[in-house]
């Protein structure tokens, strides 16, 4: 049997050694025009600021996939064609399949703004990306980042970095204030400001204006403003990349309709990670997960619905992370300012550098969020999945507890905190 | 049908080699402006390269305290104001940025410079003491920078100044200037502010001022920081038998506490708390590397092939080492006739090897090419010794934080020990190597804070298998790279080492 995996990021990367796992005769071939070896997207910013080299961020050693008998192809596929199992290339041999897994990422959003196609404008979220980052960093004499998320900030970094000025365009009021609760996200805020970036909140680009050569040489923001700027980054998010599947037969909502064993529409074709959509019964909305652990959740279940039994995608309890400059986040039970019916205990240091929300309803744990501190993942996660209790969870917190070792705590004071009845919302 | 020729899709040259595309920083990095207090320091570190220079060729003021002053004192306070001011006003966090563009810290020109200066200065300390200014036959300060030190000499063990007082001196110098940097560098985590204190108050304490100033009252010259089998002859017969026949009160002592060290401390401290205690908060080696060395560790080698060798070398200077002191002893014993020059010639060949070549030569001075622990990895029988203790009977670990590694590769790359720690953590297995040194800056790189030093309740839960690490070792050596067991949702564990 030969399997074909499309997409060598981490999805499809995973899927290709559970496969082989799974069924150690199998012929599996994983195709990406972008890197001969899978690596790490969230590692391409250390890249260009000199924390590690291209190398460093490899998955795995090159030996791995040798070994593992996973062939390696650098190749953009360009056509797909389900009758005849076959994936045709920009420059090899077509390559025909007995399984195919779709596992092509996503794309930065762009919203039709004049300019969005222009030079020195882009994401960050391929080696492509990474690279107009590179070309561009020495003619930028600054820099306007737009979107206010994860992704944005990382951008932002690599060009603090290399001494560029930033400028931040953020949609909302404040930053990532769909997400994030107001505290933690004036916490954010304040880091950003603290670190010297000119932050706009409640600006929207309008505009980016050529330079006359067919780059960027500034842009325009809603309210008539406008920023010289050598590099525009487009960070409002990413949404499926169905480049590839748009013509194709296979049925498509916002990313390619999957059932919860993560096969399309076409039997023996899977997709899996950022491209996927996961069909979910009627009156519930669908599932489309775009993180790095759900991606290689998924790229697990769909490698065993290929060679072996289909499984069922399990989204489990959400988590995530993220890095806003040196103000480190976890979150754990998914939860929303937008959610109706919430309570939450809210503890912040007194030098705003360190917080802890426990979420709640009616008593009931629904989930967390630290800021500056480390939490233990397998902790926070069995008390959501047994509904502890909220004086439960206050008085056992230091269980919690990741930091390193001699790191001030934060157990007491949000017991203390909480017993005398401190600001909550 | 996918169009390849726009710019999305720019990389569709099949030979195209990200490794090589990328190796170049995107531009030069600018080095940060110099603060005021920066200025002053490095002020008062040029004022000290000039007065050390002087002392070298035995220039005026040598041999005072005020020469001393102009010369190690103004490194010593320039370099700490230097470093502090370097740090002291940044926001406290992980501050990497540049090291792989650096020529001093990514093998470029300049580092092969230091490393050459650094070499030059362990084959003057160990064979070409005269280069310093002590004529080693007979025991005589004949001018440069040993006698620079000798008004401290005096003042400490009050006898005379030679090579290894002043190598004592630079030692000590760089662990509390560097030791600056480290703190400073690291500050944000208490856990890596503690222990470079720690390895400052054992290097200036424990193998600097004790073992001198004891000298002062008559005592044998012991460091009691450090332990055999690394320091080889505190368990040889000569050594043993001096300190045993010493007329001071101390003699026994230290004999005793030698073997307490040796045979209790460690396997008991090492149970407790891993290989760490001795290797990244005592050791005197360990403390330069984590000192002086800290700039450089990201140039330890990752590679199988590394590990190959380190597996193999390591244990085998442990063999040596063990079969070199049961020869001693033997011989001590029972008067092997005829046997006392090959005794003699056994020690010396090690001394030369191991200790002049390998830990001092390539280990220190090669620091800037092969990183801060190239000899506590490949070379370092105690390190051995620990690890072995470590791997198969400790409760140390690092714990991996569920699922929420991203393979960003910081712990990897800041390795000082070339630990694949990465494909533990992606895999959602805690990091139970032997070679573990328990720096704890992987835990401080990872800015998903997925990584913990620990230690836990048990020396059987760190990982599946550890109720019987003997036969999970076995098998893992029989099998060394076989993948491993899948976890659920991760990364399959292939590749990784043990």
């Amino acid at each position: 049997m030969h399997l074909v995996i499309l997409g060598n990021g981490i999805t499809g990367a995973t899927a290709a050694l559970r496969a082989r796992e799974l069924d150690p005769d199998c012929r599996i071939t994983l195709v990406s025009g972008e890197s001969p070896f899978p690596f790490s997207r969230p590692a391409l910013m250390y890249i260009h600021m000199g924390h590690m080299r291209f190398r460093e961020t490899k998955l795995f050693e090159d030996r791995v996939w040798a070994e593992q008998r996973i062939d390696l192809v650098q190749d953009w596929a360009t056509e797909l064609d389900f009758k005849g199992r076959r994936v045709s290339l920009a420059k090899g041999e077509a390559l025909e399949y007995d399984r195919l897994l779709l596992a092509l990422g996503s794309k930065p959003n762009k919203f039709g703004w004049p300019g969005q196609d222009l030079g020195r404008v882009g994401g960050l979220y391929t080696l492509m990306d990474l690279e107009r980052v590179y070309r561009a960093t020495p003619v930028t004499k600054r820099v306007v980042v737009v979107g206010g998320g994860l992704i944005g900030i990382e951008l932002a970094e690599m060009f603090h970095t290399h001494h560029v000025p930033v400028t931040l365009l953020v949609r909302e009021d404040s930053y990532w204030s769909n997400v994030l609760p107001p505290e933690e996200s004036a916490m954010v805020n304040r880091v950003i400001r603290d670190e010297g970036f000119d932050l706009r909140l409640g600006a929207e680009l309008a505009e980016i204006h050529d330079d006359g050569t067919g780059n960027c040489g500034a842009v325009t923001t809603k309210d008539g403003e406008r920023i010289e700027c050598q590099f525009v980054g487009l960070t409002a998010g990413v949404s499926p990349n169905l480049d590839l599947v748009r013509e194709s037969a296979l049925e498509t909502g916002r990313g390619i309709l999957v059932d919860d064993g993560l096969e399309t529409s076409i039997p023996g074709v899977f997709a899996a990670g950022d491209c996927a959509e996961i069909r979910r019964a009627e009156g519930e909305r669908n599932l489309l997960q775009q993180v790095w652990y759900t991606g290689k959740a998924q790229g697990a279940v769909a490698a065993a619905g290929m060679v072996q039994a289909k499984g069922t995608y399990d989204p489990g309890i959400w988590f995530n992370s993220a890095k806003f400059l040196d103000l480190e986040y976890q979150t754990y039970g998914f939860f929303m300012p937008s959610m109706e019916g919430l309570e939450s205990v809210y503890w912040e240091d007194p030098k705003g550098l360190r917080a802890v929300r426990i979420v709640h309803a009616g008593g009931a744990v629904k989930g967390f969020n630290f800021m500056g501190v480390r939490a233990r993942h397998r902790v926070c996660e069995r008390w959501l999945a047994e509904g502890a209790s909220l004086e439960h969870v206050v008085s056992h917190l230091s269980e919690a507890a990741f930091d390193p070792e001699f790191s001030r705590g934060f157990a007491e004071a949000v017991f203390a905190h909480h017993s005398i009845g401190g600001t909550n919302r | 049908m996918i169009d390849v020729s726009t710019t999305d899709y720019a990389f569709q040259r099949t030979d195209f080699d990200p490794d090589a595309h990328f190796a170049e920083p995107a531009v030069a990095l600018p080095p940060p402006p110099l603060t005021l207090q920066e200025k002053l320091g490095l002020a008062l570190v040029a004022v000290g390269i000039l007065a050390t220079l002087s002392a070298l060729f035995s220039g005026p003021l040598n041999g005072t305290w005020g020469g001393i002053a102009l010369s190690f004192g103004a490194l010593g306070l320039g370099g700490i104001i230097a470093f502090h001011g370097r740090y002291a006003g940044n926001t406290p966090g992980i501050e990497n940025d540049g090291i792989w563009f650096h020529s001093m810290l990514a093998r470029g020109g300049l580092a092969w410079v230091a490393g050459l200066v650094m070499t030059a200065l362990y084959i003057a300390i160990y064979f070409k003491p005269e280069w310093l200014g002590y004529d080693a036959k007979n025991g005589v300060v004949t001018g440069g920078l040993v006698e620079a030190v000798q008004p401290l000499a005096t003042a400490l063990n009050g006898g005379g100044s030679s090579e290894w007082f002043l190598y004592g001196v630079l030692y000590t110098l760089a662990v509390i200037v560097f030791g600056t940097r480290t703190a400073m560098k690291y500050r944000h985590v208490p856990y890596q502010l503690v222990r470079t204190c720690s390895v400052v108050f054992f290097q200036l304490g424990f193998a600097f001022l004790m073992p001198n100033i004891l000298q002062k009252f008559q005592q044998p010259y012991y460091e009691f920081n450090g332990v055999w089998p690394l320091k080889s002859d505190y368990l040889w017969p000569s050594k043993v038998s001096s300190l045993v026949e010493s007329p001071a009160a101390l003699g026994t002592f230290m004999m005793f506490w030698g073997l307490v060290m040796t045979f209790a401390a460690t396997p008991v401290l090492t149970y407790f708390f891993g290989k760490r205690w001795y290797c990244s908060w005592v050791c005197g080696c360990g403390g330069l590397a984590e000192t002086l060395g800290d700039p450089w560790r990201q140039l330890s080698d990752k590679s199988t092939t590394a590990w190959k060798y380190e597996r193999v070398v390591i244990h085998l200077v442990l063999v040596i080492i063990l079969a070199v002191t049961a020869f001693l002893w033997v011989h001590y014993s029972f008067g092997l006739a005829g046997m006392d020059n090959v005794a003699n010639i056994t020690k010396w060949i090690y001394g030369l090897l191991i200790g002049a070549m390998f830990s001092g030569v390539a280990g220190v001075g090669f620091y800037p090419l092969l990183g801060s622990r190239f000899w506590c990895r490949f070379g370092c029988p105690m390190a051995a010794y620990l690890g072995i203790l470590q791997r198969l009977f400790s409760r140390f670990r690092i714990t991996t934080n569920g699922a929420q590694c991203m393979s960003c590769g910081n712990c990897n790359t800041y390795c000082e020990m070339g630990i694949d720690v990465q494909a533990y953590a992606q895999a959602g297995e805690n990091i139970v190597r032997s070679s573990c040194v328990g720096c704890g800056v992987c835990s401080a790189v990872c800015p998903r804070g997925v990584l913990k030093l620990e230690n836990g309740k048990t020396h059987t839960d760190r990982y599946d298998g550890a109720a019987d690490p003997l036969g999970e070792l076995m098998a893992n050596l029989k099998q060394p790279l076989a993948p491993q067991k899948p976890v659920a949702t991760e990364l399959p564990a292939a590749g990784r080492r043990n």
